[in-house]
């Protein structure tokens, strides 16, 4: 695909909401609140901040400057900043690869509990109800046993909506996707706050949400948790802000659009943690306990904590279980297109395929690993095992080798800054350079150190060690191994094209002349 | 609610959501030129 013909967004506001709607997703409502609740209350908001504007945004604008000024998906993008870089491309495509196979369960959960919010047939167990009479779990790891059609076939709808969606293209389909899914999110998620907000006991739960604690502000674990918390929820370090920030015009504000997508995030985020904990008080002054013995986060809440409550509700349980769980469906799915959207583009920039084949050999084959592995009696464990190492050992890890390749050992930071700063109407002056180039590495550095500390120290989860090694470890390793042996095959001589392009990069870069 | 947490809930809501509407005005003040 040359970069003459390549796809563009509509308008700038339709790549905006694009951006929005991948970065906010299911950690936004199921992990923002706990995190911060469990990290000083209302003073988590000063690392928070402060991790927001010297992590989050660069990150955000660094991926942004990449796909921007080399117009393409990652491997091409990288692979053109230099020869030596591609590999770090497709690491983050077989990064997108694995999250998307699993991500795509948690949507179709997310659309059966809807289902089941109506009448409440979740029942008054609603531990046992999840594990057992819905998801059939088996009792360990191993062998897969049985296939649960009561997840396969919304998994089945699911997909066929992603596919469909990419298969329409980047302005008629991603772009217009989220023009009516953000929004009705917006919508969907206000009316359950307010709705919330009436419950009995939302204000011992906003109280034990904002309440500050000023003596984390000195604990370094809550600075971790505050960078972590940023990091994860802004879908930086795989690629995704890369792929979509090359479908925009030549003259795109990167920086003021970086400020405008961190920020709503952030909005996101700080209204899911209103809505959770105003929630979680009405559950723990009606079984009379304080809220941190019922606060909690990720599956747990969504999926046993929220139904219980639901259960309880004096007016329009119905409505809340709706609201609650079509929100965690859009939020999902809106995520879950720009994270496909990074394998097809980068098979299409590749190979130069199409985008209707691309969506349906890349897209089919991965909703066919997705549909074929996860709606099984071992699906949670696998879902479980593959998203704590991904994240870990794919995306932050990827991330942290990006800033020092890119920062360090390739030096591109004052070009992509120059290029950067010739369409953006923010300044980033030192600030941008500083918080990339030390700030980010150190922390990320950190965050790595401390979680392969705890990976030597107990087996994560409990899980048997043969199981961490093939479905944790295997997997985020054979995203490295193959994103290194994918690098290996020649590129044709249309590709050689870029090859040009790289140098003609180069050649401009060092004359100074930016764009 | 204490009022540490009615403060920090509107510090809170001030800076975050005042940092993103400042955002978008900013960003509306700077419309895209045109292509060449």
């Amino acid at each position: 695909m040359s970069q003459q013909n390549r796809e563009q967004w509509g308008t700038r506001t339709g790549f905006l909401l694009a951006a929005i709607g991948s970065a906010v997703g299911l950690g936004n409502i199921w992990r923002f609140p706990y995190v911060a609740y469990d990290n000083g209350g209302g003073a988590f908001l000063v690392p928070y901040l402060v991790a927001l504007l010297t992590a989050g945004i660069p990150l955000l604008i660094l991926e942004y400057a990449i796909g921007h000024r080399y117009r393409a998906s990652p491997p091409a993008a990288y692979r053109r900043l230099n020869r030596f870089a591609q590999p770090l491309g497709w690491w983050q495509v077989g990064i997108c690869f694995v999250i998307s196979v699993y991500y795509a369960v948690i949507v179709a959960w997310a659309v059966r509990y809807a289902g089941f919010s109506l009448t409440q047939s979740w029942g008054e167990d609603t531990e046992a109800f999840l594990y057992g009479d819905f998801l059939h779990v088996a009792d360990a790891p191993g062998p897969i046993a049985s296939y649960n059609l009561g997840v396969l076939i919304p998994l089945v709808v699911i997909w066929l909506v992603v596919l469909v969606v990419l298969g329409l293209g980047v302005r008629r389909g991603i772009e217009w996707a989220n023009r009516i899914f953000i929004p009705l999110l917006a919508v969907l998620f206000l009316i359950l706050v307010v709705q919330a907000l009436f419950l009995d006991g939302a204000e011992v739960g906003l109280n034990a949400f904002f309440a500050p604690d000023w003596s984390a502000i000195t604990d370094g674990s809550v600075w971790v948790a505050a960078y972590g918390q940023i990091f994860f929820s802004l879908s930086v370090g795989f690629g995704i802000m890369i792929t979509y920030a090359s479908y925009l015009r030549r003259k795109s504000d990167l920086a003021g659009s970086a400020l405008v997508a961190g920020f709503a995030n952030s909005s996101f985020e700080l209204l899911a943690g209103i809505g959770v904990f105003a929630t979680l008080g009405f559950m723990a002054s009606a079984a009379d306990v304080p809220v941190g013995e019922v606060a909690t986060d990720g599956l747990g809440l969504a999926f046993v904590a929220f139904p219980q409550i639901i259960n309880n509700i004096p007016v329009a349980p119905a409505l809340f279980g709706v609201l609650f769980f079509v929100s965690l469906m859009v939020a999902g799915l809106t995520s879950l297109v720009s994270i496909v959207e990074v394998v097809v583009s980068s098979v299409r920039d590749r190979t130069g395929m199409r985008r209707v084949p691309a969506v349906l050999i890349v897209g089919g084959f991965t909703a066919a690993v997705s549909v074929a592995v996860f709606p099984t009696d071992q699906g949670l464990y696998l879902l479980d095992v593959s998203d704590h190492f991904i994240n870990q050992y794919g995306i932050a890890l990827a991330a942290l080798v990006v800033v020092v390749v890119v920062g360090w050992a390739l030096w591109r930071l004052p070009m992509l800054r120059r290029h950067t700063e010739a369409v953006s109407s923010v300044p980033m002056r030192v600030w941008w350079a500083l918080a990339l180039g030390v700030v980010t590495p150190v922390v990320l550095g950190f965050m790595m150190y401390d979680s392969i500390t705890a990976e030597l120290q107990a087996n994560y989860g409990d899980y048997p060690s043969w199981f961490i090694n093939s479905a944790g470890w295997g997997v985020a390793g054979g995203a490295m191994v193959l994103a290194v042996l994918i690098s290996l095959i020649p590129w044709k001589r249309r590709a050689g094209d870029e090859d040009d392009t790289n140098a003609t990069v180069a050649d401009a870069d060092q004359s100074g002349k930016g764009l | 609610m204490s009022t540490g947490a009615i403060v920090m809930l509107i510090v809170s809501a001030v800076i975050v959501w005042g940092g993103l509407a400042a955002a978008v005005l900013h960003l509306r003040r700077h419309p895209e030129e045109a292509e060449d």
